[in-house]
């Protein structure tokens, strides 16, 4: 056989091996979750906060950690928007030069690698020297730090490989930058600057190390951005960490909870962007 | 009366010179068609003509461009406005992700037409003078992109139209389009004429004698010669326009190849194969920019 014809299948089996990895690890961690977990799954695991001895295998759900775990990346994900629009947008290089934008860039992937125990450690600091408890507003903050270079860096992909033919389209018919960019260059760039906000939710609700310090954990729903909140990823370790196995179990059928979760907000973004790459240019 | 004057115009990417010396009279409400093979400059001179060209990285310009006597290159006068005067039509056609109908709307929307009724006015009326009304008028809420290459090419001429420009500038606007498309493009420029400027760059002869009033030569960056297109065609005064005249043949049936377009000869037109075309290997060298003049 030719050299060049081993190389191609050679890669086809490099790339087929490629695919099953992937696809085998995200079935094996649902596999084994679901096994692990779904017995100790029932309607009060999700209905239900936490009554007295569930820590001991007692009555009682985790509903308080759902409810925390989605009003912390919720929260968090709705600020790091707030802030990561504008950024990703200026950092184009109808904004910035790209000089400085490629500084910014840098110091994004920088802060897109800290470790997210170090934005909680930060986070505790602060609150530490403005006098603060451990609470859901500490929470989102801490998260919005660790969502916010995540979103910046993925919007700032997207917008920068819209076609310069888009742009100058819209500028040859007397747009200014601002209405090329949010009405032009935005509706291009909308589904994968969707994804680059799932993306930073997902990040943002499986973390556990920057919540630790900032948001606590408590057995009940807050009611308000200054009380603790409890968080699925903490529950998963404070249960884990118990001696008793039935605890263990809820562990697992926590883990099972926050995959689910995740999955779903996955799926559901996946049909909205469907929607939304309707008018796309290819 | 000429409307737009470019005068010693100069531009450069980093340090390749691009276009030098250009002296053009662009006249008013005439097609005029700037002719030059492929890289020699001829759509940096259209982008000079409403500043994108500044969209680019690096580009050096110097001398003048006035339209209405107004100077283009006037750092306090408005882009958009002289954009919004100056349509361009590019070689591809590059809709907006947009449905059809806010294609041609997004313009007058960015100047301040808000009204739904004179929106929808001013799209029926473009997308008419293009001749893609009937076509599309039951599905103006599609997408864009769902149209054919021909059809949106059609579409974006109608998008440049709805902002009411001065003057038309078109990159080629027919090379990546079926004949049919590309003659119905023709003839939308040919009725425009009469209320707009036409600038029309093009390598292609034989549409360049179909739609011209008046003729520009460009080669390697330099305007070799302008004219009449009677006067231009018949009688060419410098020999790098006759060269590239008489080449014609040779030219256009390398050009019909990559575009797909056919090449059907008109009635009563002979074709010949060009005339010492591997012996000297002239027409050959000639068609590249980076080759030697012989």
């Amino acid at each position: 056989m030719e050299r060049r014809h081993i190389e191609e299948k050679v890669f086809k089996v490099l790339m087929i091996a490629a695919t099953l990895v992937i696809l085998g690890s995200l079935f094996s961690v649902i596999v084994v979750i679901l096994f692990k977990g779904v017995g100790a799954l029932s309607i009060s695991m999700i209905t239900q906060i936490p009554r007295g001895g569930y820590y001991l295998g007692k009555e009682g759900g985790i509903l308080n950690a759902i409810v925390g775990s989605l009003y912390l990346a919720a929260g968090a994900t709705c600020a790091a928007l707030l802030f990561s629009v504008p950024i990703a947008f200026s950092l184009q290089k109808e904004y910035l030069n790209p000089q400085v934008s490629n500084v910014v860039r840098l110091s994004l992937d920088v802060l897109w690698g800290v470790p997210s125990i170090i934005y909680g450690v930060f986070g505790f600091t602060i609150m530490l020297y403005l006098g603060l408890r451990a609470s859901l507003l500490g929470g989102i903050v801490a998260l919005t730090l660790l969502e916010l270079p995540i979103m910046v860096r993925a919007m700032d992909e997207v917008l920068k490989m819209v076609p310069l033919e888009l742009k100058e389209v819209s500028y040859t018919l007397g747009a200014n930058r601002f209405e090329t960019m949010f009405k032009v260059v935005s509706k291009q760039a909308l589904p994968g600057m969707m994804s680059a906000v799932i993306l930073a939710f997902g990040r943002g609700i499986g973390d556990a190390a920057s919540i630790l310090f900032t948001a606590g954990y408590t057995d009940y729903i807050p009611h308000s951005l200054f009380e603790p909140v409890a968080s699925l990823p903490l529950a998963v370790f404070f249960q884990l960490g118990t001696p008793f196995p039935e605890v263990q179990e809820r562990a697992y059928a926590s883990a099972l909870i926050l995959l689910a979760m995740v999955l779903f907000l996955i799926v559901l973004s996946r049909l909205l962007t469907r929607r939304v790459t309707k008018y796309v240019v290819r | 009366m000429c409307l737009v004057m470019v005068e010693n115009l100069k531009v450069s990417y980093g340090n390749e010179v691009v276009l030098k010396n250009v002296n053009l009279q662009i006249p008013h409400n005439k097609i005029t068609v700037i002719i030059g093979p492929s890289g020699c400059g001829k759509t940096t001179l259209l982008k000079c003509l409403n500043r994108l060209i500044e969209l680019q990285d690096d580009v050096n310009i110097s001398g003048n461009i006035s339209i209405d006597g107004e100077p283009v290159f006037d750092p306090d006068i408005d882009v958009t406005a002289l954009r919004k005067k100056m349509g361009l039509l590019a070689q591809k056609p590059y809709p907006l992700p947009m449905s059809i109908y806010d294609n041609v709307a997004y313009g007058p929307r960015i100047h301040g037409i808000k009204k739904k009724k004179v929106l929808n006015e001013i799209v029926e009326k473009n997308l008419k003078a293009v001749g893609l009304w009937e076509e599309i008028k039951h599905r103006l809420k599609d997408p864009a992109s769902t149209l054919s290459i021909g059809q949106q090419q059609r579409l974006c001429l109608a998008r440049c139209l709805a902002v009411s420009p001065d003057v038309v500038l078109c990159d080629e606007p027919t090379s990546a389009l079926d004949p049919f498309s590309a003659q119905k493009i023709e003839e939308t420029l040919l009725e425009l004429k009469k209320d707009y400027t036409i600038v029309l760059v093009t390598h292609n002869l034989r549409r360049a004698k179909r739609l011209a009033d008046y003729v520009g030569f460009i080669f390697m960056g330099e305007l070799i010669e302008q004219g009449e297109k009677k006067a231009f065609f018949e009688h060419p005064q410098n020999e790098r326009t006759k060269a590239y005249i008489s080449g014609e043949k040779y030219f256009e049936s390398e050009e019909y190849g990559e575009s797909g377009e056919q090449s059907i000869p008109e009635p009563g037109m002979v074709i010949t194969p060009p005339p010492l075309y591997n012996q000297k290997g002239y027409k050959m060298g000639f068609i590249s920019p980076s080759a030697k003049e012989d």
